[in-house]
């Protein structure tokens, strides 16, 4: 990529030696105003960045993009940095990644929806301190004309439903992204005995958010968290075909790193982002978020519930 | 650092083992890319030339816009290039979103500026005294054009590898217009997204590697042809 740049500068020189032709002087100097602003911008960038172990040093939150796509977390992340003076850097991603960054220390505190994986890393030890905080259940969404005739049968269940979606070769679009909902649909399609794959197959490895869209552009199937589509419905040709089995469950659970395993960890801070998100605060946030924009909670509050599995 | 090593062992195993998938996602992102920066050239070399030798009224604001456009953010043209192709959009008809056919256009409008504003620098880098010189030996206008674009050549080389690299590195746009879709719309850049997002890093590796050596290869493959023409 050397070449371009020196096809840039030949440009710049042309113009600079024409300039010099026409019996302009000066020469070509960086206006002050614009040095000013930029070392500016530098010291503010500089002073953002706390140093290791102050105070305000902030928490790294990795959670999944249901929860920041829903808008959740723009409700929450606030409240809690104003309570506490913690900043929070939070990373949405999927539910698979977001455990790896927790077990590998670089995140503080990880919030996430795959009771399955989280066990997993519970059992190695990697993460640990994991409490409920919420749950919200996923739904079948579909294009209106239902071409796989889901919601014809409507006592029937997740499984039967994407059975009926492979059968029928109608379009369905996976996350494909190891995320909490690409596992719950996998755990689905397993249920249902169809090893899903071919044309009408899509896997966008995207976010909820963005797979949605690409679902109702192409007419297809997808399986959601409630809240996601709930905030992207307006904007969507796709409705609920199927809702309700209990495999749909959806819980959040939030855990953090071991210290002792890795110690750069901050631990305090995490500790006290899992602390507020099962708050009494916290929770009440939770339950009122979105009645007012979407008519419907997107999430119920489950702290101190006992565990549903 | 042994997050790097893994990779390369990763990456290597992928390429040797003819891995299907990741060949047919690197196939894919050459057959995007290239169609993409052929058309930028057809579309820019043009509006290059035409701009530098051309004088007509507004051509320094048309010289603005090209040179704003080689900074264009390719998220910015992914936006607009979306919301034109959604079904709700003007050209919803067409139901190119999320096809490759999306994606070409998107690295398209990334690609134009930076060849035509390459081009446009390539023309105006020649001395006008050889124009005049040209003229006064008596060539006619079509002459002229092609001694000059004979003069350019090797910086509007640089021109065609500057906007390649600048496509087939671009993820934003890609990943907005194309979805990402396995199989079908997967290209390097979003599939080494999809891998680090995954927590996949090793493979995340592989596919940057893979990345790296493609650009390395063309790059490499013009310049040999650049430098073997030089005087």
């Amino acid at each position: 990529m050397g070449q371009p740049r020196l096809a840039d500068r030949g440009q710049a020189g042309g113009r600079r030696g024409r300039s010099r032709a026409r019996g302009d002087r000066t020469r070509p100097r960086w206006p002050a105003p614009a040095v000013a602003a930029l070392v500016a911008l530098g010291l503010g960038l500089l002073e953002g960045a706390p140093g290791q172990g102050a105070p305000d040093r902030a928490v790294i939150l990795a959670t999944t993009t249901s929860t920041q796509d829903s808008g959740l977390l723009d409700l929450l992340v606030p409240l809690f940095e104003r309570r506490t003076g913690y900043p929070v850097r939070t990373v949405a991603v999927g539910t698979g990644a977001a455990l790896r960054l927790g077990a590998d220390g670089d995140a503080d505190v990880v919030l996430v929806h795959a009771p399955a994986l989280e066990r997993e890393y519970l059992g190695t030890g990697a993460l640990i301190d994991r409490r409920l905080v919420m749950h919200n259940d996923f739904v079948l969404a579909g294009p209106p004309a239902d071409p796989a005739g889901i919601r014809r049968r409507p006592a029937g269940t997740a499984a039967s439903a994407l059975g009926q979606i492979a059968r029928t070769g109608s379009r369905f679009v996976s996350r494909g992204d190891r995320s909490g909902t690409h596992l719950k649909e996998q755990a689905l399609w397993k249920a249902a005995g169809v090893v899903p794959g071919g044309d009408w197959y899509l896997e966008s490895g995207q976010g909820m958010g963005a797979t949605l869209t690409i679902a109702s552009e192409k007419r297809a199937y997808t399986l959601t968290d409630r809240g996601t589509y709930l905030a992207f419905r307006r904007r969507l040709e796709l409705g609920i075909v199927l809702e309700g089995d209990p495999a749909l469950a959806n819980v959040y659970h939030v855990l953090r790193p071991d210290p002792v395993r890795v110690p750069r960890v901050n631990v305090a801070g995490g500790r006290a982002l899992e602390d507020f998100l099962v708050s009494p605060a916290a929770q009440a946030a939770i339950e009122t978020f979105g009645v007012e924009t979407h008519g419907a909670p997107l999430f119920f509050p489950d702290a101190g519930k006992p565990e549903p599995e | 650092m042994a997050l790097v090593g893994d990779g390369l062992r990763q990456a290597f195993w992928l390429l040797a083992g003819g891995d299907a998938d990741v060949f047919g996602i690197t196939l894919r992102s050459l057959e995007i890319s290239g169609a993409a920066t052929g058309l930028s050239l057809l579309l820019g070399i043009p509006l290059g030339v035409a701009l530098a030798l051309g004088r007509f009224p507004g051509r320094g604001l048309a010289i603005s816009l090209v040179n704003t456009g080689m900074g264009l953010p390719p998220v910015v043209v992914g936006l607009f290039v979306s919301i034109l192709l959604w079904r709700s959009g003007p050209f919803g008809f067409l139901e190119w979103i999320y096809t490759p056919i999306a994606m070409v256009l998107a690295q398209l409008v990334i690609a134009a500026p930076i060849v035509t504003g390459l081009t446009l620098a390539a023309i105006q880098q020649i001395p006008d005294r050889f124009r005049l010189q040209m003229r006064g030996l008596g060539a006619s206008r079509g002459q002229l054009l092609w001694v000059l674009l004979r003069e350019a050549r090797l910086p509007m080389l640089a021109a065609a590898m500057a906007g390649f690299g600048g496509v087939i590195s671009e993820v934003g746009a890609s990943l907005m217009v194309g979805g990402n879709i396995r199989g079908q719309t997967r290209v390097l850049t979003t599939a080494t997204v999809l891998a680090a997002s995954k927590g996949n890093f090793d493979v995340a590796i592989a596919l940057s590697v893979l990345l790296l050596a493609i650009m390395f290869l063309v790059n490499a493959a013009l310049t040999w042809i650049q430098q073997r023409r030089a005087p």
